[in-house]
């Protein structure tokens, strides 16, 4: 099961950076999306990927799984999920104000 | 336990709530803001003192205790560099009164503001690494929405720039949460400390540790600076001075922390690279403030010449090369909101930033030009104004050790060499703005810039008393540098009830 899951990691990381290397407005946003959605999945990769019970009280089970990773990645989700919609606005804003969504053209700091 | 550790998040997250359900009253938001920087900066007064006589304070969020639940940890180094940032976050505010503009004021500043400074106080203070990630976004969005605020183009370009490289180094802090997590099992930074000792830092701990270093290194702005200069000089002079004043500064915190704290038994390794790193960020650093002459540029170049001399000290890593660079830290937080604060003041009375089309202020603004000038002789680090005993400290160590490895006699010099630029380059601001024909007498008429000036002329007081005050400084200092060498008072602070 890790196995896959790193190839998986692997691939979102992969397509991910092949987008943020783009001119594109949008597909920059995509990309880093992406790319947490990739980290989201390390963490829990990392943490042990194992069957069991909730680590309540009163439940007995012979293993339980490990909350913090899942609560790592709630926190993150969230986070990422305010980062991409403040990101698609500010594109848009961007856009309607100067006029292009390439990366290359907006290089430099003048006002122009 | 200590109840009073989260204060100086609760008081500006309470404030900026309040004030962003009070939209249009803009009168009531300048008070808040005010009374809640002076409560913060009493308060953490006071948890200096307890500190100083008690030992490091702590809280266990929620009564979860540590290593279980989030702890919040103040420690005298946490708590000099809270207490920095709430006076130049109060000489910000006063800035901001006069010069951010009706409309700004309309569309939630301050409260930003407030939330800007919650995550600030919040990296400062937590002792769980997951919880720094959560403060550092805090802050973070807070800095990409004041960066944007007002919308001109060159406000929205540095902004798409800005969160999209902050975003990946956040993605990047993540990755390295989820190795750590997946060797150690922990996130505490007081058991992440225990637990590395235990089993000794090899090889994947280092990389991880280099994860880290990438990450903080691109938030601080140390070697990995190539966004700075662009995204600290498009916001108003009042963000912009507080950017420049305190958010490359919690990077600088969280390289402190974890390379004194977590990850600090392969100096060779690390410690070596940071070295090359703080190396090769003054030195590009000053070539930069060096190579431009427009204001905007020269101001960034200057903070990305300070991360460098501060990283400095701590890749010497001995106490007293750390306590010269935490007093080298606070006089930096403050000069450089006033060098951000008074390159404002002269872009505004100038009408431009390109220093070509200046000249001759000293007539009508003399005032403007002998704070500009003392500020300048602060950051080359002349006596007896704030910059001089930290470089003092920092060089006299890397000369000490230079003897046994002669690299550090490089990392001295670059040191030195870079106080030289520093001071080249605004001198050149100086006279450049300050002196010769005036140029803009002609068109425009005198500004009145006396609001502005005031809290200019506070911060400078603050880094007079920094330089002259040294002696009762010291203690302080001393306890901070004390307890970054010594890890084993942190931890016995944080986990003397589980262990």
């Amino acid at each position: 099961m890790e196995a896959l899951m790193s190839v998986v990691i692997g691939l979102l990381f992969a397509i991910g950076v092949y987008l943020l290397l783009s001119r594109n407005l949008l597909r920059i946003i995509l990309g880093s999306s992406l790319i947490s959605h990739g980290a989201n999945l390390l963490i829990l990769t990392m943490g042990g990927l194992k069957k069991g019970e909730v680590p309540l009280l009163e439940r007995d089970a012979a293993s339980y799984t490990d909350p913090i990773p899942q609560a790592l990645i709630l926190t993150a989700i969230v986070i990422n999920f305010a980062l991409t919609a403040f990101l698609l606005v500010l594109a848009y804003r961007t856009y309607v104000s100067v006029g292009t969504d390439d990366m290359e053209q907006m290089r430099g700091l003048e006002d122009e | 336990m200590n109840n009073g550790v989260v204060l100086p998040l609760i008081i500006p997250m309470l404030a900026g709530l309040l004030m962003a359900m009070l939209r249009r009253n803009v009168g009531i938001q300048r008070v808040l803001s005010l009374v809640s920087m002076v409560l913060v900066f009493g308060i953490t007064l006071k948890l200096v003192q307890q500190v100083r006589y008690e030992g490091i304070q702590t809280l266990a969020v929620g009564g979860w205790q540590a290593p279980f639940g989030i702890v919040l940890v103040a420690d005298m180094f946490s708590l000099l560099l809270v207490l920095t940032a709430s006076l130049v976050a109060t000489a910000c505010i006063l800035f901001a009164f006069r010069s951010i503009g009706k409309e700004r004021e309309q569309f939630y500043f301050y409260p930003l503001f407030q939330f800007l400074l919650v995550g600030v106080n919040g990296s400062f203070l937590t002792g769980d690494l997951f919880n720094l990630f959560v403060f550092f976004e805090v802050m973070l969005f807070s800095s990409y929405v004041l960066l944007s605020l007002g919308g001109t183009k060159r406000q929205l370009k540095a902004t798409i720039k800005y969160v999209v490289i902050n975003s990946l180094s956040s993605t990047i802090f993540l990755l390295g949460i989820a190795y750590l997590y997946a060797v150690v099992g922990t996130l505490n930074m007081a058991h992440l400390s225990v637990r590395i000792a235990e089993i000794g830092q090899g090889g994947y701990l280092t990389a991880v540790a280099l994860v880290f270093m990438v990450v903080f290194s691109l938030k601080a702005a140390l070697f990995l600076f190539f966004w700075l200069p662009g995204s600290y000089s498009a916001p108003p002079t009042a963000v912009g001075a507080v950017f420049a004043a305190l958010l490359t500064k919690v990077g600088i915190y969280a390289l402190f922390r974890m390379f004194t704290l977590v990850f600090y038994h392969q100096p060779e390794v690390t410690h070596t690279l940071l070295a090359v790193m703080a190396a090769l960020t003054m030195l590009l650093g000053g070539l930069g403030a060096v190579a431009y002459r427009d204001i905007h540029r020269i101001l960034g170049y200057n903070v990305i010449i300070g991360v460098g001399f501060i990283v400095a000290g701590l890749a010497i890593f001995t106490q007293e090369a750390l306590m010269g660079a935490i007093y080298y830290l606070l006089h930096d937080m403050v000069v450089k909101a006033l060098l951000f604060l008074l390159g404002g003041i002269i872009i505004l009375v100038a009408g431009s930033d390109q220093l070509k089309k200046m000249g001759g202020l000293i007539r009508n603004y003399p005032v403007l030009g002998w704070l500009f000038l003392l500020t300048t002789l602060a950051l080359g680090g002349i006596p007896p104004l704030s910059g001089f005993l930290g470089k003092v400290l920092i060089v006299q160590e890397g000369l000490a050790l230079g003897a046994s490895a002669t690299g550090f006699y490089w990392l001295t010099g670059l040191a030195l060499l870079s106080s030289l630029l520093v001071l080249f380059s605004l001198i050149k601001i100086f006279i450049l703005a300050f002196w010769g024909e005036a140029r803009v007498s002609r068109s425009g008429e005198k500004k009145e810039i006396k609001g502005l000036l005031i809290p200019c002329a506070g911060l400078l007081a603050v880094s007079i008393f920094l330089g002259v005050g040294a002696e009762v400084l010291y203690p302080y200092v001393e306890q901070a540098g004390n307890g970054l060498m010594h890890p084993e008072v942190y931890i016995e602070a944080v986990l003397s009830e589980v262990i």
